[in-house]
């Protein structure tokens, strides 16, 4: 028997297509990562342990879609049955057909469209534990779980708030024509493989065998024509379906394949845009989970949340307002499911917006401000925080409690640390700033870089490249604590703990704070916090929010921590606690001046603490 | 006709209110809830522009109070009833009071200069307040740095709490500017060897005979105005203060170091007012400020037939403007109450 038929063309030379356009994606993407990429993937690839981690990953990911279960067991549910179904039909069917054809050399379509080419002798159902009776059971089965998923999807688009998802993004024509085709398949599927069965009496499972006797029952023309252009219709689906994939969100499915290994594999985001951020836009299936959980909503604005500034990038056009119109807060990028790092594509953007020189900061010179005086630790405060002062007065007293010799950076002429000008793109002009500090950091001889500001804190693990320990003050307290060089007596009832964002999602430290404060203090529960803790508003991400849109988000932000009736609101940054602030019904506090109330006898950090001598700097221009 | 009138609030433009109203034979009751009469303007030393005592110009409206108004310090208003009779005035002490009309005028607070955290106020010990700065003046005691030391150098801060959106006002207090101005002066005659620098976005010299104060200041007092707004202020280990600014003019960072810090702190809303909106329904502006029906002809009027509004309680006001205002609001009160229409 020759098993072939022209109606496998369509799918045939779909998957041709697709595969030879996956391929040659593939091998542009690969071919284009810097050279040391390249040798990392071509390494990792080949190594056992690394390849299995990310095989493990993909089949989490891709497959079971783990995140997406974690969001919505439904919308988890969803995208589970449709590629673990598909993955396992596609798998199954693969064996069922060497079991008839007897070899390993299949025709691609020859599994696919397996019920066509077979139809052997009627099984009955206690016969499940034949072969033949087992895998007509177990492939209704898989359809039927791909076809339940079907049924959530379409479920999906009129009650998409079931699924966790209040807004979503619309299709574009190549997408509503993929996803026609895609929803179209597995019902086709079904048809066929039922009318085929029914028009033989026989080749069919549990769904399939019943429905195809009735389906031949019913109908009024011959039926082998009907079952004929079902299979016309099947191959037809999926033949459009692979060749409009690659222009379509659908394309999301292979290319997140490829990102998982690039992650495991250890090739990370560039300062620039690359193949590697190329494969994160690619990656973006548009599902728009990060439309809900921005907070720029509630400033409404609602055309730059990550999702639409990522189909910009992949149009090739983002308008300028859309790449700085974010707060950089990091929510979009813990809640996506593909797991693309947001935050980096747009600085990529900002960046490519910037022109001209670097900025000349060669008037900073130890020579003018004096070198620095030498401790052990050297205390950054930060900008945003000499707007807070009393931050750096709890700073001070606690070191001189603890009998820190220190030196205050701040007063020895240090300089910004360089990440509001990087937030802006600018980070060219910010390496001047950057190398200062560091001079003088070197010179100060300190082993430990302590900072109040959560934004400098992050900048200086990131881009300092410092050769001593750089902690937050949440951290360096706590340790201080630990150690019994600081006593503590105050307690505070009633204390809720907001997470700045360079401070959590965006270095990482959610424990510190919050062991800290438990020794001086009872937190009450706050709705979303940790990782999903909300931004306090004032980010200095975002350039295009006018000051009542950052107090807007500001309010639903307090409106969240205020829920379980806090008496103070602690934080530990500078920019959140200005910003809670001036909106809050109770007070705001860092956690330092929290320890530093709670200290036996606050110290009055007065003549001690090691800065210049006070200048009488008389009208003297800096 | 009942000729109950109730005027909520002592300060310049309750009192005021009230003395007309007697005058034009109503029965007033004036509720202040302080011991005593005289509100802010009774806390300060002298007067803008003219420098003429504070002390006279409430004087004189007390006794425009003569013994016909029923003055209750100590009264606290719980709430304002309106029905078909008139008023119902319910207070945290004693039995409510029933009247034909009443008037609002519980004005302003001092902007609560804390939570502008980067200028230090209660956490260095020599930045005080324009309030603080008057009461010193008022008490006759030595301008001194918080060791007992006379200061070499002062700084005044003008905008502080006003025209700042960070801390949410976006209006102009419209008195801390020339209020800057004659402290300026102030502080040079008490302590002639002693520098002053204002601070200043621009000077809003509006009224009469402010821009000759302005002048005289600069002319005849050597205080020195630089336009730039403050940016941070740090403290040295000695406890006088670096200030952190652009001068403007000339375009360049400007660093300094002063003994004392004063800021010319601006008007907020009472959170009461607040309240008061809430619980009779007015309207207010975008900066919490009660607002009047019309801001041109019924500029004393609210939504509720009887209620009426004087002085600061709509924004902010000068002493000059806030007597105006209130006796403004006391013929139209008088109009309301004989059942007039006030057609001009």
């Amino acid at each position: 028997m020759i098993n072939f038929n022209l109606f496998v063309l369509p799918f045939f030379l779909g998957l041709i297509y697709l595969v030879a356009k996956i391929g040659k994606t593939w091998y542009r993407w690969i071919k284009a990562l810097p050279a040391i990429d390249k040798v990392k993937f071509i390494a990792g690839i080949r190594h056992p342990q690394l390849f299995l981690s990310a095989l493990k990953e993909v089949f989490l990911e891709a497959l079971i879609h783990r995140r997406m279960w974690k969001r919505n067991p439904l919308l988890g549910y969803m995208h589970m049955s449709f590629a673990l179904g598909w993955f396992l039909l596609i798998v199954c069917g693969n064996i069922e057909s060497r079991f008839y054809s007897g070899t390993h050399l299949n025709a691609p379509y020859y599994p696919i469209f397996l019920k066509f080419f077979i139809h052997d002798k009627l099984v009955l159902f206690f016969e499940v534990f034949s072969v033949p009776g087992f895998f007509r059971f177990l492939m209704d089965f898989l359809l039927l779980f791909v076809l339940s998923g079907l049924v959530l999807a379409l479920i999906k688009r009129q009650k998409s708030k079931w699924f966790g998802l209040k807004r979503t993004t619309e299709f574009q024509l190549t997408d509503s024509i993929s996803l026609a085709c895609l929803w179209l398949i597995f019902p086709m599927r079904l048809l066929a493989e039922s009318y085929t069965a029914g028009y033989y009496g026989s080749g069919g499972g549990f769904m399939t065998q019943p429905l195809g006797n009735l389906l031949v029952a019913i109908t009024p023309f011959r039926s082998d024509y009907a079952a004929y252009s079902m299979w016309w219709g099947y191959s037809l689906s999926l033949g459009i379906f692979f060749i409009t994939l690659p222009y379509s969100r659908y394309m999301h499915i292979p290319t997140e394949v490829l990102l998982i290994f690039f992650r495991h594999l250890e090739i990370q985001p560039k300062k620039w845009y690359s193949s590697f951020s190329d494969v994160e836009v690619q990656a973006c299936s548009r599902c728009g989970v990060c439309i809900d959980v921005c907070q720029l909503n509630d400033a409404g604005i609602n055309d730059s949340q990550a999702v639409y500034f990522i189909r910009g990038v992949r149009d090739k056009y983002v308008p300028e307002e859309i790449s700085r119109k974010c707060l950089l807060c990091g929510r979009c990028q813990e809640v996506c499911p593909v797991g693309i790092s947001t935050d980096s594509l747009r600085l990529i953007k900002r960046r490519e917006l910037v022109s001209g020189q670097a900025s000349d900061f060669s008037y900073l010179t130890t020579q003018r401000t004096g070198a620095p005086c030498q401790g052990e630790v050297v205390y950054f405060a930060g900008c945003m925080s000499h707007l807070t002062p009393a931050i750096i007065r709890a700073m001070k007293g606690i070191m001189e409690q603890a009998g820190i010799s220190y030196v205050h950076l701040d007063e020895n002429g240090s300089v910004c640390c360089g990440r509001p000008l990087m937030i802006a793109g600018k980070d060219r002009q910010a390496q001047g700033l950057i190398d200062f500090n560091k001079r003088l950091i070197g010179l100060t001889h300190a082993k430990l870089l302590v900072t109040s500001c959560p934004i400098c804190y992050r900048v200086f693990r990131e881009e300092y490249n410092l050769p001593i320990r750089i902690q937050h003050h949440s951290q360096f307290i706590l340790e201080l604590v630990k150690t019994g060089k600081i006593p503590l007596q105050g307690h505070f009832k009633n204390v809720a703990y907001h997470d700045p964002c360079d401070l959590g999602r965006g270095s990482g430290v959610y424990t510190a704070p919050r062991e800290l404060l438990s020794k001086i203090a009872d937190l009450v529960p706050v709705p979303q916090d940790a990782n999903n803790a909300l931004c306090c508003g004032g980010s200095l991400g975002i350039f295009e929010a006018s000051q009542q849109q950052h107090n807007a988000m500001t309010a639903v932000t307090l409106d969240m921590l205020m829920k379980n009736q806090p008496e103070i609101l602690a934080t530990a940054c500078p920019l959140c606690k200005k910003t809670l602030e001036k909106q809050s019904p109770v007070a705001v506090k860092d956690i330092a001046e929290l320890v530093y109330e709670s200290l036996p006898k606050p110290v009055y950090f007065a003549a001690s603490g090691q800065s210049h001598p006070a200048k009488s700097y008389a009208n003297e221009l800096i | 006709m009942n000729k109950k009138v109730i005027v909520v609030g002592g300060g310049v433009s309750g009192m005021t209110a009230a003395g007309a109203l007697s005058e034009l034979g109503m029965e007033v009751v004036l509720l202040e809830k302080d011991d005593h009469t005289g509100g802010h303007a009774g806390n300060w030393d002298r007067l803008f522009p003219s420098r003429r005592p504070g002390k006279e110009v409430i004087d004189f409206i007390e006794k425009s109070m003569s013994s016909t108004v029923e003055i209750r310090c100590g009264s606290r208003v719980t709430s304002i009833d309106r029905n078909t009779e008139g008023f119902t005035v319910n207070l945290h002490n004693g039995d409510p009071l029933t009247a034909e009309s009443v008037v609002i005028a519980t004005g302003y607070e001092l902007f609560d200069a804390r939570k502008k955290e980067e200028y230090g106020y209660g956490i260095y010990d020599n930045v005080i307040t324009s309030a603080e700065l008057e009461a010193i003046f008022k008490e006759g005691r030595q301008l001194v740095t918080h060791n007992g030391k006379t200061p070499q150098r002062v700084g005044l801060i003008h905008c502080v709490g006003s025209r700042d959106e960070k801390v949410g006002n976006l209006y102009c207090s419209k008195v801390c500017c020339v209020t800057g101005v004659k402290q300026a002066i102030e502080i040079r005659e008490m302590l002639p060897g002693c520098e002053v620098f204002s601070f200043y976005m621009d000077l809003r010299m509006y009224d009469r005979n402010f821009e000759e104060l302005y002048y005289e200041a600069q002319q005849k007092w050597g205080v020195n105005f630089i336009r730039g707004r403050l940016s941070e202020c740090a403290e040295n280990p000695d406890h006088s203060l670096i200030l952190k600014t652009e001068d403007t003019l000339t375009g360049r960072p400007l660093k300094m170091t002063v003994d004392l810090v004063v800021l010319l702190v601006g008007f907020v809303p009472r959170p009461e007012t607040r309240i008061i909106s809430d619980m009779l329904k007015l309207q207010t502006g975008s900066d919490g400020f009660l607002s009047p029906v019309d801001e041109h002809f019924k500029d004393n009027s609210t939504s509720v037939p009887g209620l009426f509004l004087a002085g600061a309680v709509k924004g902010p006001a000068c002493i000059v403007n806030s007597i105006a205002d209130a006796r403004a609001t006391a013929v139209q009160v008088k109009a309301y109450i004989n059942g007039e229409m006030v057609k001009w």
